[in-house]
């Protein structure tokens, strides 16, 4: 499972900076997508993720009996995605907006004189 | 602890978040938008200067939000460095609001201009006031979404291709940072600063924490555009109005370089030792690529952004030598370089203002037309040069010392070279924009009553290096406290997870 998990985040990360190499900047933008998801995985593997129970205390206990799951990495988790959301929303509307301004989606040909 | 000491930890977050909201929704005419935004950035300086004044009587103050003990919770901690700089985030906020009175166009200020910059100010003052690294990386992401509209706002050709290699490298970094973030909760099961750094102290000798601490490096090294990572800074800073690229080169690089000597000197304090030569040999390179691409260019702005990247290499110098001398010349460099080149961004504004331009070939004879303007280009210019009696001397004056005491020569001389190749640049500017004749003829500039909003805070700024430079014993005694607390990585930890 963990070495699924480690082997899938390793991919994730190749082809995102594969395509963030690319000059075109749709896939800029996938490539930005996948790096992020690639980081949200790795906090997932490397908090050791196990199958166990809830981090919940049962009824008439005081503490949380072991083995439990750890719910800061997925707090952690929920954070991440909701930023990497929101600024992948900003880069959707970035590209399609310079697209439109230059009216070329290739880096190299957008230049970076004042206009 | 003092029950005012914990609001005061609060303030320099909530006072621009409640300014933000305000300048969004009450001000639905452009007056009363910029009466807010300034009134709101004089308050956070306010709020800044009261911390200040707290940390100097009790020492580092911490606050765990919500009340959940630290180290589950989120903990607020200000010692001196952090203090200060709220400060200066509170000054350059005060000084880019009225500027942008008339620096900013109509469409930028319904574009929700005003709401971004205390956005922005909001996240910067949470990074140096968070003390943990979550938190860190959430109010990193706060800045860099506002900086990413502010760099975007206004759609012009060169902004679009401009924001698209900030973006991509600052996501990058960020990336990187959260996957830092990620495997050190693994490793030690925590994220607190000051807990994690009583968990690197055990874990010593083992290689694990410098793999981390390379990680979290070139993720802030992207973000304070250190050699060889700051390439998105001068493909993008010369783009956004003046006022955003004053905002931007005043914070947003300064952060990075915080980060950096937070992790060096608290959470990877053990491990930061075996990292300072390479700290060091990275400074010096920052310092030399960054000016000799200043003096290769022939615009204003352009040039200035590649000196923003220069003047991070002294910063990281400090970091790097790591002694208290050198880490109190940091802490004065960062108040001096931040005025001082917040003062030249917003001349170079000024000249755009007067002639449409900032092409170095198409201006000319601005001593003769306007002898205040060319005034207020030559004190910063000089102080960021280093010479006496300006405040950039004093912070190289005891960056040198205290390269000299650790016995590391090379970087000595490369800091001095440099300042002698900044002194080059700077007379490039000089001698090209206010000395030669107008290439087309005499012109009449008028910094009259409408420039009044632009010339102030240039002037303002330019005083606070001259006063810096004259005044510099008490606060070289404030900056060497801070370096100390620095320092003391223990005193931190107590402070923070109680004795």
């Amino acid at each position: 499972m963990e070495l699924m998990l480690a082997l899938l985040t390793g991919v994730l990360y190749a082809t995102a900076v594969y395509m963030m190499l690319r000059r075109s900047i749709v896939k800029l933008a996938i490539g930005l997508s996948l790096l992020a998801h690639a980081s949200t995985l790795l906090i997932l593997t490397a908090s050791r993720p196990v199958r166990t129970e809830p981090p919940i205390i049962p009824a008439g206990a005081t503490e949380l009996v072991q083995p439990f799951s750890d719910p800061v990495p997925q707090a952690l988790i929920l954070t991440a995605i909701v930023i990497s959301f929101a600024v992948q929303a900003f880069t959707l509307v970035l590209i399609r907006q310079s697209s439109m301004v230059v009216g070329t989606d290739d880096l190299d040909r957008m230049g970076g004189r004042d206009g | 602890m003092a029950e005012s000491a914990r609001l005061g930890l609060y303030l320099p977050i909530l006072v621009p978040l409640a300014t933000a909201v305000a300048a969004a929704f009450l001000g639905r005419l452009p007056r009363t938008r910029r009466a807010i935004s300034v009134a709101g950035s004089a308050v956070l300086l306010a709020c800044g200067v009261w911390l200040v004044i707290q940390v100097r009587q009790e020492g580092v103050i911490a606050s765990n939000a919500g009340s959940w003990p630290a180290p589950f919770g989120i903990t607020l901690v200000a010692d001196l460095l952090s203090a200060l700089l709220v400060v200066v985030a509170g000054g350059i906020g005060l000084a880019v609001t009225i500027f942008s009175v008339t620096g900013i166009d109509p469409l930028r200020e319904r574009g929700g201009f005003h709401s971004l910059v205390h956005i922005l100010l909001m996240g910067v003052c949470g990074a140096f006031l968070t003390g943990d690294l979550f938190n860190l990386y959430v109010w990193f992401e706060v800045m860099l979404v506002s900086s990413f509209i502010l760099m975007a706002l206004g759609g012009t050709r060169g902004q679009m291709s401009a924001s698209i290699h900030y973006v991509t490298l600052n996501l990058l970094s960020s990336a990187l940072f959260l996957a830092g973030t990620g495997i050190l909760y693994g490793m030690v099961g925590s994220l607190n600063m000051a807990d994690v750094s009583v968990h690197m102290r055990d874990l010593g000798g083992t290689p694990y924490p410098y793999i981390l601490l390379s990680l979290f490096l070139v993720a802030f090294g992207i973000k304070a555009a250190a050699f060889p990572l700051f390439f998105w800074l001068p493909a993008s800073y010369h783009a956004p109005p003046i006022a955003v690229t004053t905002l931007f080169s005043a914070l947003l690089t300064k952060v990075g370089v915080y980060a950096i000597i937070r992790v060096t000197t608290l959470v990877f304090a053990a491990q930061a030792d075996a990292m300072r030569p390479l700290l060091l040999a990275v400074a010096g390179l920052t310092m030399v690529t960054g000016v000799l691409g200043a003096i290769a260019q022939g615009e204003m702005r352009r040039l200035l952004a590649f000196h923003i990247i220069s003047q991070i290499g002294y910063l990281l110098m400090g970091a790097g030598l790591g002694s208290p001398l050198a880490l109190a010349a940091t802490v004065f460099f960062f108040v001096h370089v931040i005025a001082a080149k917040s003062a030249l961004f917003m001349v170079t504004g000024i000249v755009r203002s007067l002639r449409r331009t900032s092409e170095l070939a198409d201006l000319g004879g601005l001593a003769r037309s306007s002898p205040l303007l060319a005034g207020l280009f030559l004190v910063p210019a000089l102080s960021l040069a280093g010479l006496p009696p300006l405040s950039g001397f004093w912070a190289k004056f005891a960056m040198v010392k205290a390269g000299l005491d650790a016995g590391s020569i090379p970087i000595v001389i490369v800091a001095l070279v440099v300042s002698l190749l900044t002194l080059f640049s700077m007379t490039k500017i000089w001698a090209e924009a206010f000395w030669k004749p107008a290439p087309g003829g005499p012109v009449e500039d008028a910094l009259g009553a409408p420039r009044a909003a632009l010339v102030v805070p240039a002037l303002a700024l330019g005083a606070v290096t001259v006063l810096l430079g004259l005044g510099a014993e008490p606060f070289f005694a404030l900056s060497l406290r801070a370096a100390e607390q620095l320092l003391d990585p223990a005193g931190y930890v107590s402070v923070v997870l109680g004795p």
